[in-house]
C-alpha cells in the first residue's frame, strides 16, 4: 500500500497515519488532537483547497491543508 | 519549597481548606459540571500574572471545599498559554482532587489528558461526562472495569440533566485526603531504564525533586521540553542531570529510528488503546459511521453554501444586537434620566448636585448604556459556540483569514470586538502562534465597538438623516478593510513567517440550553463590566471636574480645564474639518471611552444629551461630521483597550506603537476624506 501526504486522500476514504513530518511543538499538538502514527483516519472533506476536515478518535477535527501535507499515511480503503 | 511564616499566620479555616480542581477537554462540559457543584456561588479573579480568567467557587455540599476551574485544554504540554497554567496548577499548587471531565463520546482522545494527569501523581476522580452521547453513538463503557484498571473513581454523568452529579460529588469528597497509586505508563525496556537513571539523580539532587514530581520530570527531560529545561537550568549542581539527559538521548537514537518524544506520546497512546480494548464496547466503526452532526456539516461546510450561511449567520446576528439591544438603550437612558432629574430635585447645594446628578449618575448611566449591545452580542457569540457552529465558521474563514497572513482562529477575536475590544483581545488566546496573536491584537481597535456606535448614531441622524444606517455602515466596512490592510502590512513587515498551522476540532453539533447560553454570556460581557466600568466611571467623574475648574468658571466652558486643553490642540484637527474645541475636548474624553465624546459634547454645547442633534445640525457640515466618524472609529483605542493590550501583549512598546499608529491613521484618513472631499466640492 502506498504511503501518501493525508491532502492526497478523498473525501470517504480510511488511512492509516504511518509518519508525522513536522518539528517538536507541531507534533506535539498534533499529538494532543489524535494524531499519531497508528491512528486511523477517515476523510469527511477534501476540497482541494483550504482545510480538510478528517475523523480521528471518533472526533471530528479541521486540519491545515499545510499541515494535512506534512501527515503521512496508508490509505486502507 | 519552605512554608513561609504568612502561610501559618493565615486562618485555620484556609489552610484546613481542601481543593478539587475541575479540568477536562474543551467542550467535555466542564463549566456545566462546575455550576452544578457550586451553584451560583463562585468568584472570577484572574490567574496570577496572566488574563486568563479563573472562576473558582465552593461546593455546595460542603462549603469549606473549594472548587477551581481550570482552562479547557487537550493536554497538559506546553504548546499553549491554557496548558501551563493547568498546568502549573496542579504541579506546585497541589490540589487535593483533580476531577478529571471526559467526553465519554470521545474516550481515547480525552484519556490523554487522564494518562498525563496520571503521569503527575495527581488524586484523580473521572467523571464520564456525555454519557447520552456516547450511548446514541453506540459506546459502552464498564466503568468498573476502567475505575480499576486506573485504579481511580469513575462516575458516569450527564452534566445538562444532573444526572451522576451527586455521586460524583460524594466520591470527590470521598477523595479528598486520600491518596492512591495510580497507573503508571510503561514506556518500555530501554526508555524505562533511562528514566530510572534520571528519577534517581532527581531525588538525589533534592530541590528539584521538591518541586516536581521526579517521574514526571524524568519524562519531561527526556522529551526535552523547553519550558521544563530551561526552568532547572537555573537550579544549582544541575549540569549532571543534563549529561545524564544527553547520554540517554544519544543511546534512544540509536534504538529508535524515531524521535523520542514521538514515541513517548505514542506510548501513552498505546496504554489508552489497551484500557480502550478492555472496557469500551462499541459499535463496529463508530468513527466513521455518519451522524446527524456530519449531515449538517455537509450543507454548513459545502464548499457553494458554506460562505452565503456564514454570511448569512453574521448578519443575523448583528440584525439581533440591533432589533434587541436598540430599544434597551433607550430604555437604560431613559432610566438613568428619570433617576437623575429624582436626585437632583433632591438636593438643594446646585454643586453637589451637579456632582452626583452629571457626575455619578451620569457616569453609571455611560456605563450601562453598553450593556444591552455587549450583552445581546455575547449571547448571540455564546449561541454560535455553544451549538458548535463557531468552530465551523473558524474552518471557513481560515482560507480568506490566511490570505491576509492571519489564521483561522483570529476572526473570532474579531467578531467579538465588534461588541467589546477588551474582551476581544483577551480572546486572543485561543491562538497559539505569538505573531498570528499580535497581529490579531494590533488590528482589532478597527472593529468597530458598541461604544462607537451612539457617536455615529448622533452625527449621521443628525446630518444624514435619510441615509443615517448606509452611513454607520460604511463606517464599519472602513474598519474592517483598514485592518485588512493593516494586518497584511503587519504580517509582512512586522511579524513575517506562516501562519500557525490549523488544527482543530470541531464539536458535533448540540441544542444548546439558554442557562448554558446565559452563563457564557455572563462571563464574557461581565469582563467588560469589571475591566472598563470602573475606567468609565472614573472617567466621567474626572470630566466633570475638569470641568468644573477653575473654581468659578462656568460648567465645560472655554475658561474649564477642558476648553483650554481643546484650544490647545484644536490646530491640529483643522485640517480635518473640525478646528473648534469642542471637537478637540470631546476627542480628549472619547479616549477615555469613545461613547463619552457625545456625553462630553453634550455638556460642552451645554445642551445635554437630547438637543445635541439639532445644535450639530447647526454646528457641522455633514462632511466634516463624516471625517469626525472617522477619525472616532480609527484613533487612538480607549483606556480600558489600551489596558487590554498592555497585558496581552506584556509589552509597552507594542502597546505604544499602537496608540502612534492608531492615531495617525485615523489623522491620515480623516485628512483624505475631507480634503478628497472639499476638493470634490461636497464641503
Ligand atoms: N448531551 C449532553 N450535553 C452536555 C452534557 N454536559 C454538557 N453538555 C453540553 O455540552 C456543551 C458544552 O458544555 P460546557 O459545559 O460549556 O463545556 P466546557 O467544557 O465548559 O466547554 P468550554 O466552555 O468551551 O470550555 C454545552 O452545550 C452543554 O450544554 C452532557 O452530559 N450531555
Amino acid at each position: 500500500m502506498k504511503v501518501q501526504p493525508l491532502s492526497f486522500l478523498e473525501p470517504g476514504s480510511q488511512a492509516k497515519i504511518k509518519d508525522i513530518i513536522g518539528g517538536k511543538g507541531i507534533n506535539t499538538k498534533l499529538a494532543e488532537m489524535g494524531f499519531v502514527s497508528g491512528s486511523i483516519l477517515d476523510v469527511l472533506r477534501n476540497d482541494g483547497t483550504g482545510p480538510m476536515v478528517v475523523a480521528v478518535m471518533d472526533s471530528r477535527v479541521a486540519i491545515g491543508r499545510g499541515m494535512a501535507q506534512k501527515i503521512m499515511a496508508e490509505k486502507t480503503t | 519549597m519552605s512554608v513561609t511564616k504568612e502561610t501559618k499566620e493565615i486562618s485555620t479555616d484556609q489552610v484546613n481548606a481542601q481543593t478539587i480542581a475541575l479540568i477536562g477537554n474543551p467542550n467535555a462540559g466542564k463549566t456545566t459540571i462546575f455550576n452544578a457543584l457550586t451553584g451560583s456561588r463562585q468568584h472570577v479573579g484572574n490567574w496570577p500574572g496572566v488574563t486568563v480568567e479563573k472562576k473558582e467557587g465552593r461546593l455546595l455540599a460542603d462549603s469549606k471545599v473549594h472548587v477551581i476551574d481550570l482552562p479547557g485544554t487537550y493536554s497538559l504540554g506546553a504548546y499553549s498559554e491554557d496548558e501551563l497554567i493547568a498546568r502549573n496548577y496542579i504541579l506546585f499548587e497541589n490540589p487535593d482532587v483533580v476531577l478529571d471531565i471526559i467526553d465519554s463520546a470521545n474516550i481515547r482522545r480525552n484519556l490523554y489528558l487522564t494518562v498525563q494527569l496520571l503521569e503527575m501523581n495527581t488524586n484523580i476522580v473521572l467523571a464520564l461526562n456525555m454519557l447520552d452521547e456516547a450511548e446514541a453513538k453506540g459506546i459502552e463503557i464498564d466503568e468498573n472495569t476502567l475505575a480499576k484498571i486506573l485504579n481511580v473513581p469513575v462516575i458516569k454523568t450527564i452534566g445538562t440533566k444532573n444526572q451522576g452529579i451527586e455521586k460524583l460529588i460524594s466520591s470527590s469528597i470521598q477523595a479528598l485526603g486520600q491518596s492512591r497509586e495510580p497507573l503508571t505508563v510503561d514506556y518500555g525496556q530501554e526508555i524505562e531504564d533511562e528514566i530510572l537513571v534520571l528519577q534517581k539523580a532527581i531525588t538525589e539532587h533534592g530541590e528539584l525533586a521538591q518541586r516536581y514530581y521526579p517521574r514526571w520530570l524524568a519524562v519531561k527531560i527526556l522529551e526535552g521540553e523547553d519550558v521544563i529545561l530551561n526552568d532547572i537550568q537555573k537550579y544549582p549542581n544541575i549540569q549532571t542531570i543534563f549529561t545524564l539527559r544527553e547520554k540517554a538521548v544519544q543511546h534512544l537514537n540509536q534504538v529508535f529510528a524515531e524521535d523520542i518524544q514521538t514515541i513517548i506520546i505514542e506510548k501513552r497512546y498505546g496504554l489508552i488503546e489497551g484500557v480502550v480494548k478492555q472496557t469500551v464496547k462499541q459499535k463496529k466503526d463508530v468513527q466513521a459511521s455518519v451522524s446527524l452532526s456530519d449531515k449538517i456539516d455537509n450543507v454548513v461546510l459545502n464548499k457553494t453554501l458554506g460562505i452565503p450561511i456564514f454570511l448569512l449567520t453574521m448578519w443575523a446576528i448583528f440584525k439581533f444586537t440591533f432589533v434587541i439591544g436598540d430599544p434597551l438603550i433607550g430604555y437604560v437612558e431613559m432610566l438613568f434620566e428619570w433617576f437623575g432629574g429624582i436626585v437632583g430635585a433632591m438636593i438643594s447645594n446646585e454643586l453637589l448636585a451637579s456632582l452626583i446628578v452629571d457626575g455619578i449618575i451620569g457616569g453609571l448611566g455611560s456605563i450601562f448604556v453598553f450593556i444591552p449591545p455587549i450583552f445581546t452580542l455575547f449571547f448571540a457569540i455564546s449561541l454560535l459556540e455553544d451549538s458548535g457552529y463557531m468552530s465551523r465558521v473558524a474552518y471557513i474563514v481560515d482560507k480568506f483569514m490566511r490570505s491576509l497572513g492571519l489564521h483561522g482562529k483570529s476572526f473570532i477575536p474579531l467578531l467579538i470586538g465588534f461588541g467589546c475590544n477588551v474582551p476581544a483581545i483577551m480572546a486572543t488566546r485561543t491562538l497559539e502562534n505569538k505573531k498570528d496573536r499580535m497581529v490579531t491584537i494590533l488590528v482589532n481597535p478597527f472593529m468597530s465597538c458598541a461604544a462607537r456606535l451612539p457617536v455615529y448614531v448622533l452625527f449621521a441622524g443628525a446630518l444624514f438623516p435619510d441615509n443615517a444606517g448606509t452611513v454607520i455602515f460604511s463606517l464599519y466596512i472602513l474598519g474592517i478593510v483598514m485592518a485588512i490592510i493593516m494586518a497584511k502590512i503587519f504580517k509582512k513587515f512586522l511579524f513575517p513567517g506562516e501562519a500557525a498551522p490549523f488544527v482543530m476540532e470541531l464539536p458535533p453539533y448540540r441544542v444548546p440550553t439558554l442557562k448554558g447560553m446565559l452563563i457564557h454570556m455572563w462571563e464574557k460581557g461581565s469582563s467588560f463590566v469589571r475591566k472598563a466600568g470602573t475606567i468609565i466611571f472614573a472617567v466621567v467623574v474626572l470630566i466633570w471636574v475638569l470641568a468644573t475648574l477653575p473654581w468659578g468658571v462656568e460648567y465645560a466652558s472655554q475658561d474649564s480645564f477642558i476648553g483650554m486643553f481643546g484650544s490647545a490642540i484644536s490646530p491640529v484637527f483643522a485640517p480635518l474639518g473640525f478646528g473648534s474645541w469642542e471637537a478637540s475636548a470631546a476627542l480628549i474624553f472619547g479616549l477615555l471611552a469613545k461613547e463619552v465624546i457625545v456625553g462630553t459634547l453634550g455638556v460642552i454645547y451645554g445642551v445635554g444629551e437630547e438637543g445635541l442633534a439639532v445644535t450639530i445640525t447647526q454646528m457641522w457640515t455633514p462632511l466634516a461630521a463624516y471625517s469626525f466618524m472617522v477619525l472616532t472609529l480609527l484613533y487612538v483605542p480607549c483606556v480600558a483597550t489600551i489596558g487590554a493590550i498592555k497585558r496581552e501583549t506584556n509589552s509597552w512598546k507594542w502597546t505604544g506603537f499602537t496608540i502612534g499608529y492608531t492615531l495617525a491613521l485615523g489623522w491620515i484618513v480623516a485628512f483624505i476624506v475631507y480634503q478628497g472631499g472639499t476638493l470634490l466640492g461636497l464641503g
